[in-house]
Order: C-alpha cells, then structure tokens, then sequence
C-alpha cells in the first residue's frame, strides 16, 4: 500500500533541516526555531531565542542615542500576517564608552511575535522566513551591523 | 558556544593575516588593552595607497602624505569607542599638525554622507573625514574588510604602517605613539640639516 503520508513527511523534514541551518551571524545566533502552528482563528504567540556572545551586548529595539543601530526583526509576507513583535525589557547597561547607560540586551533572551493566519493561507506545511539585524559591541570595539536570515518551519491548520 | 571576536573565523583569519602582514601586531581586545609602541623602522610594510573624496568632495590620495606622520582612523557613527576617540584626534590635529601630522577619519556608515556630514560638524571635527569603499576596506581589512571599530593605522612619514590599533585606547598611548614617530623624524630631519 502507498504511504501517502511520506512525501509530507519528507517536505517537513526538509524545511526543519533548513530552519537549524542559517541562524546565526557573528556574536549573536538563534536556537533553532521551532515549528510554528497557525490555527484556523485567532492569534498565535511565537518565540525566537537569541543568545549574545558573552562580553557583547547589542542594541535594544530602542536605543538611546539617535546614531546607534536599533534590533529589528521583520518577518517576510507569507502563510501569516504580523500583529505585532515583541522585546523584552533592556537592560541598561554602564559602559566604557558612554556617558548614559546604554540600553541593550545581552546573553539569552526572546523575542515574541504575534501572528496570526493570512487569508487565502493554504493548509499544510511551509516554511516562514524573515530577518534580525543587530549591531553588537563590547567595552572596547563595535561590530559592523549583521542580519540573521530567520527561518522557521510552519504549519497552517 | 564559540568565542569569535570577528565576524567569522574566516574573517578573523583574513584580518589577523593582513594586520601581521601591515604591522607585525597582535590584533583583538587584547591589543586594544596593551600600551603602545611603534614597530622598528626595519618591520615596517608600506600602507596601501588609496584614493577617496572627502566631506568637501575634494579628491586626495594617502600618498599625499608622504613625508607626514598620519593617523588613519576606520570609524562610524554607531561605534560608541569611536564616539571617546574623536576629541583626542581633533586635539591631536591641532597639536601636532605643525609638525607635519595628520588624522584622516574613514565613515564606514552605510547610509553614507547623509548622516556622516551632520555628525561631523556636531562633533566639530577639525580633520579629513572620507567615506569608505570595499576597495580600501578590502586594502586595509582583508577579504571581509574592516570587521571591528575602531581599528586605527599609525603611518610614519616614509607611508609605512608604524602600528595598528583595534578597539578603544587610551588617549596617552596615542600621544606617545605620535610623539615617538614625530620625535625620530625631526632628528632624521636635524641630522640631515646638519650635513654639509
């Protein structure tokens, strides 16, 4: 008998495999995503676990001082439509370097996004894609700023 | 997790090679940490030659500069150490200048000029100021260009690369580099003015 269910199977191992391969850039990388279920209705809280090389931080989503690179995430349209993306609380951080402490993350931390399914998304697996772009730095030098391509396996219910 | 100081263990690699190849020095927060001292005249590799245009869209070349000692400072205007340094240069610049000493400040800001020119003028910097290209980046940084800011390049007046900086110093182990180089030139100067 055909096992019709194997090439399913197959598909979402793929995009699992590419999801733990490409997410990381420099000090800073994600831990694998995991797989995202969009329900029919409603909205789906995801989170990405990003760890900071120790001795670096980066910037925050809002940092204080105009000319510094804020952390940005941006999901690329698709299977699901972005409510809204959440960071959590900065910390701010006494540095070398600056008069005012700076507001940053450092270490591990998640970021939340919350989705929830586009209209006209079809049902089944697939894979979600977007991008983090940082810019780290430690006591003594910064870093050039990085994007993470971001991919997480999906799956429209 | 891997420790990497650099974009990429390719790109430390590239950069360490280079900087060994310009300088003969160590490279990293290490570097940044440890005082000061030009290399020995006999260590010392040629600076590549370079062409940019400056905040006044005036054309110049390093070789313009022959015979003067130069700081040559990779900067941006994200970079919060490159932010501590820009004081010193411009006191630098107006301390030394007479002396045949100049600061050149390479932006690598990828917005460009838009918003490396008002940042200039805020930070009243009194010296060049160019923007980077992949050319002097791959020149100076290696494949993967300049990976970490500040790096600086102390030029003696014979375009030779004296010394190389990455990260944040101290105000003092600059001053004493430049004085240093200033210093064995003015008695190649004296002596060769005294030869009859």
């Amino acid at each position: 008998m055909k096992n019709r269910a194997l090439p399913v199977r197959c598909g979402v191992a793929a995009i699992a495999w590419a999801a733990l391969w490409a997410q990381t850039a420099g000090v800073m990388s994600l831990l694998p995503p995991a797989r995202l279920r969009v329900p029919r209705t409603g909205l789906v809280e995801y989170s990405l676990k990003a760890a900071v090389e120790p001795g670096y931080h980066v910037n925050s989503d809002k940092p204080n001082d105009e000319y510094l690179i804020p952390l940005r995430l941006s999901w690329d349209p698709g299977a699901v439509e972005v409510l809204a993306v959440k960071f959590p609380k900065p910390l701010l951080e006494k540095s070398d370097f600056s008069e005012q402490p700076l507001s940053v993350f450092t270490g591990n931390f998640e970021i939340v996004t919350q989705f929830k399914r586009a209209a006209g998304a079809t049902p089944g697996p697939g894979l979600l894609t977007g991008k983090l772009r940082y810019q780290a730095c430690n006591d003594k030098m910064c870093l050039p700023p990085k994007n993470i391509v971001v991919k997480v396996p999906l799956l429209v219910e | 997790m891997q420790f990497r100081v650099l974009g990429s263990p390719a790109a430390a690699v590239v950069l360490v090679g280079l900087i060994l190849a310009l300088g003969g020095c160590s490279s990293g927060s290490s570097r940044a940490e440890a005082a000061s001292s030009a290399k020995p005249p006999e260590k010392r590799k040629p600076a590549p030659d370079f062409q940019l245009k400056d905040a006044n869209g005036q054309m110049f070349r390093l070789s313009d500069y022959k015979g003067k000692v130069v700081l040559l400072n990779f900067w941006a205007t994200w970079c919060g150490p490159c932010k501590i340094e820009i004081p010193w240069f411009v006191d630098f610049e107006r301390t030394y200048k007479d002396r045949g000493f100049a600061v050149i400040g390479i932006a690598l800001d990828d917005d460009g000029w838009a918003v490396v020119k008002p940042y200039v003028e805020r930070r009243q910097m009194n010296y060049r100021v160019a923007m980077g290209s992949p050319e002097i980046e791959q020149l100076y940084g290696g494949g993967e260009g300049i990976e970490s800011l500040p790096t600086t390049f102390i030029i003696d007046r014979q375009s030779r690369v004296a010394d190389i900086h990455v990260g944040l110093l101290g105000k003092s182990d600059y001053k004493d580099e430049i004085e240093e180089l200033l210093a064995a030139n003015d008695r190649v100067e004296t002596t060769r003015q005294s030869i009859p």
